[in-house]
C-alpha cells in the first residue's frame, strides 16, 4: 500500500516533457493516460451504438429467415471479400504506424499513415461501387425498394426474392451506411494525424493521438469484420 | 466586510471578460454555469407547458385549448423536461462545477470537448426550438411506433434528431467525468476518500456512456423509418413496434438513474454538512449508486408488462425492478442515521434535503406498486404513473437539484441570499409539489387515465386541487429565482466556507479563482471528518 493514491506523479523514470502537455495535468504521462482512457471508453459506446444495429439484424433474420438468405444473394461477395482484405490491410499499416511513431521513424511513420489512408480509400471506392450497382437495380431503401427490378435482377442470377427483402435491405443500407461514416470520419482523423506528422509533433516521448486514431481505426475495422458474414455470407 | 477599493484577486467570474471569454471558455465553472443558465429557462418553458395542461384540466370540458394542442403540450412538457432540464440538470451544471473542485484539480481531463458537449447542448436544444415553430410534436416524450413513425404530423423528425444530439452531449460529459475521476484526483485522495457527490456523478457517468448510444441508434432507426419506411419498427412495413419499446426503454429506464443518482450525491452532502455527522454507511452509499447503475439496465421490461410481454420475461422483470429498491432503501436509511443525534441546522439547503427524504420516498416506494404485475396492469397509464415519476423525477431530481444549487450557490457566485426568504420559498415547493401530486395517486387509482384532456365530472375537485398546487410551484420557483437574483446584488458576501464543510470545494475562495487552487492541494482525510466531531469516547467501530 505504498502508493496509497492515485493517477498523480506516476513513479518511475524522469519523463522528458514535449510542448504539447496541457496545463491542468502534472505528467504527460498522465494526459497519454487520460486520452487513452477516454478513447477506450468512447469505443465502447461505438460497440453498443452498433450493438443496437446487430441486434435489430438478428430479430429479422429470426422472424423472416428465408427472405434474409434470399436476398442476401444479391450481395457482391467478391466486392465484400475485397474490402474486407482492404481493411485488414489497412488496420496492420495503421498498427506499423503506431509503432514508428512510438520508435520515431518519421519516414515510415508518414508511409503507413499514407498506406492507411489509401486502403480507407480504396474501401469507399468499392462501396460506391456496390452501392451504385445496386441502385441501378431498383435496390433503394425502404419503400423507395423497386420490387419488380430487384426480383428481375435476382432471376438474372439464377435467384428467387422472397417475403420483404426492402427489409433486409434497408438494415444493409443503415448498418454499411453507419460504418461509411465511420469510415469517412476515419480518413479525416489519420489525414489529420499525417499532417501533424509532417511537422514532426510525434516520437517516442509524444504519440498518443497516432495511437488513439489507430484505435479508432481497429474498432472501424472490427465492426466489418462482423458486418461482412452477417450480411454477405448468410449461408 | 471587504470595501470595494480593495485589493482582490481575480476570481473565475472577473479574471476574463467580454463575451466571447465565455463563449470560448474552457474553464469547467463557466461551462457549468452556461449550462445552469440554458437548463433554467428551458426549465421555465417545460413548466409554462405544464402550467398550461393543469389550466386546461380545471374544468371536465375542453375548453381552452384544442385536443390536438393538449397533446402536443403534454409531449413537449416530457421531451423538454426529460431531454433538456433533468438529465443534464445535475451532472452538467454542478457537476462541471463540482468535480474538479472537489477532486483537487485544475479542470476536467478533456476541457475542450467539455466545451464542445455545452455546444451539443445548444445544437440539440436548437432542434427542439425549430420543433416548436414548425408544427410541434404530439407522441408523447417516448416517441413511441407506429404513430410517430406513420401517423403523426407533427415534426418528429427535428424532435427526434434534437434528442439523438443531446445524447452526444450526454455521452460526452460522461465520458470526460469518469477519465478525470479516474486519472485528476489530488495526492491523497483515494477512492474512498471521495465525497459521495462524486461517488453519484461516476456512477450517473457510467450509464451515460453505456446506455446512451443504444438510445442514438434508436432514434437514428427511427429517423430512417420515418423517411425511408425500411421496415423495422413499422408493423405496415413487416417491422416490430415492439422492439422500438425495447430499445427505447434498453435506455430510457437506465435513463432514469440518470436523473435520480446526481440526486443522490446531492443530498448525501447537504445531510452530512447541515447536520454536522460523519455520513453514516459511506461505502455503503458509494457501492449502492454503482449497484443501481448496474440493476438499472436489467429492468426495462417494467414498462411493457402490457406490451404483449411473455409473462415469463415479466415475472423476471417485475423481481429485478423490486431489487433495484434494495441499494435504494440502504441510502435512505443511511441518510436518516446520519441525521439521528446530529446538529441539524434548519437551513434552505437542508430544508430541501428532508423534503427529498419525504418526497422521494414516496416516489420509491409507489415504483414497487407499479413493478408489480397484478397491480400495474390495474395502474398502468393512470394517473398513478404520472404522480408516481413526478414524486421521482421533481420530488427527488428537481428537489436536490435546487437544494444543491442553494447549498453551492455562495461557491458559485460569492454572494449569500436571504436564508429567510429560501425557507419560505422551501416551504411553497413543499406545500405546491404535494397538493399538485399526491392526489394524482388517488385519482389514478378511482381510473383517471394520464394523457386525456377531458374527464368525468366526479374528478373535478381533485383536479382544481391538483392545478391549484401547480400554480403554487409556479410562484414559488418565481420566488427563489428573485431573491437568488436579488442575492447577485444586494447579497452579502459569501466567505470561503459558510457551512463548515471539509471537501476540497470549500479550501478555496469563494468565487473561485481562475485555477481553482493555489498550488495543489493535498488529501489526508475524509470528506467528512468535521472538525467538531468528538472522537474522545470511540473505541474503533461498535
Amino acid at each position: 500500500m505504498s502508493d496509497h493514491s492515485t493517477a498523480h506523479r506516476p513513479s518511475g523514470a524522469e519523463e522528458v516533457p514535449h510542448p504539447f502537455r496541457q496545463h491542468h495535468f502534472d505528467t504527460a504521462g498522465q494526459q497519454a493516460g487520460a486520452a487513452k482512457l477516454g478513447m477506450w471508453i468512447f469505443l465502447g459506446t461505438e460497440i453498443l451504438m452498433f450493438s443496437g444495429l446487430f441486434l435489430a439484424y438478428f430479430l429479422v433474420r429470426m422472424l423472416y429467415p428465408e427472405m434474409v438468405l434470399s436476398s442476401h444473394e444479391l450481395l457482391n461477395k467478391v466486392w465484400g471479400g475485397v474490402n474486407t482484405v482492404v481493411l485488414l490491410t489497412s488496420s496492420f499499416t495503421m498498427a506499423m504506424a503506431v509503432r514508428c511513431a512510438q520508435v520515431g521513424d518519421q519516414k515510415w511513420l508518414k508511409t503507413h499513415l499514407l498506406l492507411t489512408l489509401t486502403c480507407a480509400g480504396m474501401f469507399m471506392v468499392v462501396k460506391t461501387i456496390e452501392y451504385s450497382g445496386k441502385f441501378a437495380h431498383g435496390i433503394f431503401p425502404g419503400k423507395y425498394f423497386d420490387y419488380e427490378a430487384a426480383a428481375h435482377y435476382a432471376a438474372e442470377h439464377g435467384h428467387q426474392l422472397e417475403g420483404l427483402p426492402h427489409i433486409f435491405f434497408g438494415l444493409y443500407f443503415v448498418m454499411t451506411g453507419l460504418h461509411g461514416v465511420h469510415v469517412l470520419v476515419g480518413i479525416g482523423v489519420i489525414l489529420w494525424i499525417y499532417l501533424r506528422a509532417q511537422k514532426g509533433h510525434f516520437g517516442p516521448h509524444y504519440y498518443s493521438p497516432v495511437e488513439n486514431v489507430g484505435l479508432y481505426w481497429h474498432i472501424v475495422d472490427l465492426v466489418w469484420i462482423f458486418l461482412f458474414p452477417l450480411l454477405y455470407l448468410v449461408k | 466586510m471587504a470595501s470595494d477599493t480593495h485589493f482582490e484577486e481575480p476570481n473565475y467570474l472577473t479574471a476574463k471578460r467580454g463575451v466571447m471569454s465565455w463563449l470560448y471558455t474552457v474553464d469547467h465553472k463557466r461551462i457549468g454555469l452556461m449550462y445552469l443558465a440554458g437548463i433554467l429557462v428551458f426549465f421555465l418553458a417545460g413548466g409554462l407547458f405544464a402550467i398550461t395542461l393543469r389550466t386546461e384540466l380545471l374544468t371536465p370540458e375542453g375548453d381552452m385549448i384544442s385536443a390536438n394542442t393538449y397533446n402536443k403540450m403534454f409531449t413537449l412538457h416530457g421531451a423538454v423536461m426529460v431531454f433538456l432540464v433533468i438529465i443534464p440538470s445535475v451532472p452538467a451544471a454542478l457537476g462541471n462545477f463540482l468535480v474538479p473542485l472537489m477532486l483537487g484539480t485544475k479542470d476536467v481531463a478533456f476541457p475542450k470537448l467539455n466545451l464542445l458537449s455545452f455546444y451539443i447542448y445548444t445544437l440539440g436544444s436548437m432542434f427542439f426550438l425549430a420543433t416548436l415553430v414548425t408544427g410541434q410534436l404530439d407522441t408523447g416524450w417516448t416517441f413511441y411506433t407506429p404513430y410517430s413513425s406513420y401517423d403523426s404530423g407533427t415534426a418528429v423528425i427535428s424532435a427526434t434528431a434534437g434528442a439523438f444530439i443531446l445524447g452526444f452531449s450526454s455521452i460526452l460529459t460522461g465520458l470526460n467525468f469518469i477519465v478525470t475521476i479516474h486519472k485528476m484526483r489530488a495526492p491523497g485522495m483515494t477512492w474512498n476518500r471521495m465525497p459521495l457527490f462524486l461517488w453519484a456523478i461516476y456512477a450517473t457517468s457510467v450509464i451515460q456512456v453505456l446506455a446512451t448510444p443504444v438510445l442514438a441508434i434508436t432514434l437514428l432507426l427511427l429517423i430512417v423509418e420515418r423517411t425511408l419506411n425500411i421496415g423495422i419498427f413499422d408493423p405496415l412495413m413487416g417491422g416490430d413496434p415492439v422492439l422500438f419499446q425495447h430499445f427505447f426503454w434498453f435506455y430510457s429506464h437506465p435513463a432514469v438513474y440518470i436523473m435520480i443518482l446526481p440526486g443522490f450525491g446531492i443530498v448525501s452532502e447537504l445531510i452530512a454538512v447541515h447536520s454536522r455527522k460523519h455520513i453514516f454507511g459511506y461505502k455503503a452509499i458509494a457501492l449502492s449508486s454503482v449497484a443501481i447503475a448496474i440493476i438499472s439496465f436489467l429492468v426495462w421490461g417494467h414498462h411493457m408488462f402490457v406490451s404483449g410481454q411473455s409473462e415469463l420475461a415479466g415475472v423476471v422483470f417485475s423481481f429485478l425492478t423490486f431489487a433495484v429498491a434494495v441499494p435504494t432503501a440502504i441510502k435512505v436509511f443511511s441518510w436518516t442515521a446520519t441525521l439521528y443525534k446530529g446538529s441539524i441546522e434548519f437551513n434552505t439547503p437542508m430544508l430541501y434535503a428532508l423534503c427529498f427524504l419525504f418526497t422521494f420516498s414516496i416516489g420509491g416506494l409507489t415504483g414497487i406498486f407499479l413493478g408489480a404485475l397484478s397491480v400495474d396492469v390495474h395502474l398502468h397509464d393512470t394517473y398513478f404513473v404520472v404522480a408516481h415519476f413526478h414524486y421521482v423525477m421533481m420530488g427527488g431530481t428537481i428537489i436536490a437539484f435546487v437544494g444543491g444549487i442553494h447549498h453551492w450557490w455562495p461557491k458559485m457566485f460569492g454572494r449569500m441570499y436571504s436564508e429567510a426568504k429560501g425557507r419560505w420559498g422551501v416551504l411553497a415547493i413543499f406545500i405546491g409539489f404535494n397538493m399538485t401530486f399526491f392526489n394524482q395517486f388517488m385519482l389514478g387509482h378511482q381510473g383517471m387515465p394520464r394523457r386525456y384532456y377531458t374527464y368525468v365530472p366526479q374528478f373535478q375537485l381533485q383536479h382544481i386541487l391538483s392545478t391549484v398546487g401547480a400554480y403554487i410551484l409556479l410562484l414559488g420557483f418565481l420566488w427563489i429565482a428573485y431573491y437568488l437574483l436579488e442575492s447577485l446584488f444586494k447579497g452579502e458576501r459569501a466567505p470561503a466556507n459558510p457551512w463548515g464543510g471539509v471537501s476540497l470545494e470549500w479550501a478555496t475562495a469563494s468565487p473561485p479563482i481562475e485555477h481553482n487552487f493555489h498550488g495543489q492541494p493535498r488529501v489526508d482525510a475524509d470528506p467528512y471528518a468535521f472538525p467538531e466531531i468528538d472522537r474522545s469516547g470511540t473505541i474503533d467501530h461498535h
